[in-house]
């Protein structure tokens, strides 16, 4: 009877937390309860605060403890996901957002003021296969890829597969596919790469940070995805270049849009980024034109205001924020390769700085 | 001797009179008063905060609600009643229907009800009736409660790395894709996670069945197998009714075990060894990157329908406890 009430308190307590927690995250959700003006009075006025993609997140914590050692500037980023960090700038709760896709039409819409993306690293998705049998690296074709993820190629001894495997001798296994649950940056870029080299995938299914999978398994976060992949024999799936290296697993070079079979490493990916970049930055890596770029690459944004006086921001505050994202593009990028990621390309480096330029307040630009 | 006594309190308040007028007794009797006003007031301090503790509750549970319908109104307005049976889940083209994972969740949640019963209903006769005391017992029952405390993403990690390899091994045998993950396995961590609540209410109820009822069907030579299928049993079935009761709403909402291990796939789920989904796990996996408002709306839906399944389902199990308490 004793652990009963006891018992009884604890689902009471825990109830009325979960019934609190879901109300904050519904309200956040929803974004039109959130406050307008939080950027001026949260925290300290010399801490820059950021939010969204979760891949960029190492990186950042690098960059920004590096930042503040060399020029006593503090920055607070929460890795909420890319979605979550860009309604967290449309509500104007943050200096800047992080994206690893560029806003669509939807988002922009929903934005008050134009916004301007800035690329500050790239990343790519490999896949990676449970193959015991196979000791040589696999070779995918953009074709074969599109018909495993649609359900149309089911063995891996399947002609096609051994089309673009010459020397390899293929099992009969079944195919078992793992792909994200969770919404994500990666399953982006993914999901656009197969947009663009398959007519079939982009009506059938299409982009997105989630979308309808024909066939396979879900996997939440990399982690998710990699543990489907390692247990199951017969499996594919994509994960990020870096979780990749980092639990060295298996990966398949993949054809690119010149021909050519490319291993996925950071050379590769800043390869891939070392095209012409239109503008306004927002330029999708995958299916690149670059001869030696892996093909399945692509850019991570941070996203700011165009015009930077907004809810009374000080001009003192901006130059803080420019000054920030300027170093992290240039300086910033020397930590890129120890963490796996891949430096920007000397192309992506000069369009993010011509788009800083154009950043003003009141009118006036910021950097000169 | 009634006399003696009678007299003797007599005597004693005889004084007591004439003390009342003193300076003392005067400012006793004040402190007196003050205590006792004190004491009104203290009463009616813990009578209001109950009551607006149990206001809080209330308020809390319907603020949910009206938020999950508010934020639900755009998908509710531009899907309509169809979301509930519509099978298809494509975040790219907006078109929403939270059928494959009601039926998941369902699925899963029901096959982990009826692995744990006979579990949980063994332990609770185990320790409420063959072995109350003893080191074995009290063991058990800490074992027993240790599993509620064990937080779900454990239970998910343990079942993705034991329990999926396991299944699959069973379901090489049985013939099916063996992919580990799916209903099936996820009912299998359920309903581990789901043991205690049911079996230590049973425990709790099946101790509190009075002695005189057992000692007279002992009394009429009934073994003890007789004993609890024919007096303990029927006098505490409300009881572990409840307790399931209470295990199916914790299974019904259990989010990072399940979606570690189910498969996450918006199909509809072919037999118990395909992979599924289920509609906390969709909204845990997919809410921080829904980036459409139609899309975070239909998943906030989807709350609500969890939301009301859950009410649903412990509506019709209090209907089931009244009518087997009045017979």
């Amino acid at each position: 009877m004793k652990f009963n009430s006891f018992k009884f308190k604890s689902v009471l307590v825990a109830g009325t937390f979960f019934a609190m927690l879901s109300l904050v995250s519904c309200g956040g959700g929803g974004g039109s309860t959130s406050g307008s003006d939080s950027t001026s009075n949260s925290g300290d006025d010399n801490t820059l605060i950021g939010a969204g993609s979760s891949f960029d997140n190492p990186l950042f914590s690098k960059q920004f403890s590096e930042y503040n050692k060399a020029n006593g500037q503090k920055v607070n980023y929460q890795s909420v996901g890319s979605g979550a960090g860009i309604s967290q700038l449309t509500n104007k709760t943050v200096d800047f957002g992080a994206s690893d896709a560029p806003m669509n039409g939807k988002q922009d819409s929903a934005l008050s003021a134009p916004a301007i993306h800035i690329p500050v690293t790239a990343g790519a998705v490999v896949l990676s296969y449970n193959l015991p049998e196979v000791k040589d690296t696999l070779q995918l074709s953009p074709e074969v890829l599109a018909d495993i993820f649609l359900g149309k190629i089911t063995k891996w001894n399947d002609a096609k597969i051994a089309a673009v495997n010459k020397n390899v001798k293929l099992p009969a296994t079944t195919i078992v596919i793992a792909h994200r649950s969770d919404g994500s940056g990666t399953s982006n870029i993914f999901t656009t790469y197969l947009s663009k080299v398959s007519d079939e995938w982009s009506t059938k299914v299409g982009k997105g940070s989630s979308v309808n999978w024909p066939v396979g398994l879900g996997g939440k976060g990399n982690e998710g995805v990699a543990g489907l992949v390692k247990q199951t024999p017969g499996a594919i799936g994509y994960i990020e270049l870096a979780y990749a290296i980092q639990n060295s697993m298996p990966y398949a070079k993949v054809q690119n849009k010149a021909g050519n079979f490319i291993t996925p490493s950071i050379a590769s990916v800043t390869a891939a980024a070392n095209i012409q970049i239109p503008a306004d930055t927002k330029v999708s890596l995958t299916n690149t034109e670059a001869a030696d770029g892996y093909p399945i690459s692509g850019f991570s944004w941070i996203i700011i205001y165009k015009e930077q006086k907004y809810n009374g921001r000080s001009l003192d505050r901006a130059t803080k924020l420019l000054k920030l994202i300027s170093w992290m593009i240039h300086d910033g990028q020397q930590f890129s390769s120890a963490l796996n990621y891949a430096p920007l390309s000397p192309a992506a480096v000069s369009a993010g700085d011509a788009i800083l330029k154009s950043a003003t307040y009141d009118g006036k630009p910021i950097l000169q | 001797m009634d006399a003696s006594v009678e007299k003797d309190m007599i005597t004693r308040s005889e004084p007591l009179r004439v003390i009342n007028s003193s300076p003392g007794a005067i400012s006793k009797a004040k402190a007196r008063t003050k205590r006792s006003w004190r004491q009104i007031r203290t009463e009616s301090v813990f009578k209001r905060t109950l009551t607006i503790m149990g206001l809080v509750m209330i308020i809390l549970v319907l603020g949910i609600l009206l938020t999950l319908i508010v934020q639900s109104l755009p998908s509710i307005k531009s899907l309509g009643i169809k979301y509930l049976w519509s099978k298809v889940w494509d975040p790219v083209q907006d078109i929403y229907g939270a059928w494959p994972f009601l039926l998941g969740t369902l699925l899963s949640s029901f096959l982990a009800l009826i692995i744990s019963i006979p579990f949980s209903v063994s332990i609770a006769i185990f320790l409420g009736e063959y072995h109350p005391k003893g080191w074995l017992p009290n063991f058990l029952k800490n074992a027993v409660e240790l599993i509620a405390a064990i937080p779900s993403v454990i239970f998910g990690f343990w079942g993705l790395a034991v329990l999926v390899p396991m299944v699959r091994i069973l379901e090489i045998h049985l013939g099916v894709e063996p992919i580990g993950v799916g209903i099936f396995s996820s009912s299998l961590i359920l309903s581990i996670m789901i043991i205690p609540y049911a079996a230590s209410l049973g425990r709790s109820m099946i101790t509190m069945v009075p002695s005189h009822l057992k000692e007279a069907a002992y009394g009429l030579g009934a073994t003890r197998w007789e004993v609890i299928r024919s007096v303990v049993l029927p006098y505490t079935r409300s009881g572990l009714f409840a307790g399931i009761l209470l295990s199916l709403g914790r299974a019904l909402g259990e989010t990072m075990a399940v979606t570690m291990v189910i498969g996450n796939t918006s199909l509809i789920p072919k037999n118990i060894f395909a992979p599924g989904n289920t509609m906390a796990s969709v909204i845990a996996n997919e809410f921080t990157e829904a980036d459409k408002p139609v899309y975070v709306s239909a998943l906030i839906e989807l709350g609500l329908v969890l939301f009301l399944v859950t009410v649903v389902i412990n509506i019709i199990g209090k209907k089931i406890i009244d009518r087997f308490t009045n017979d």
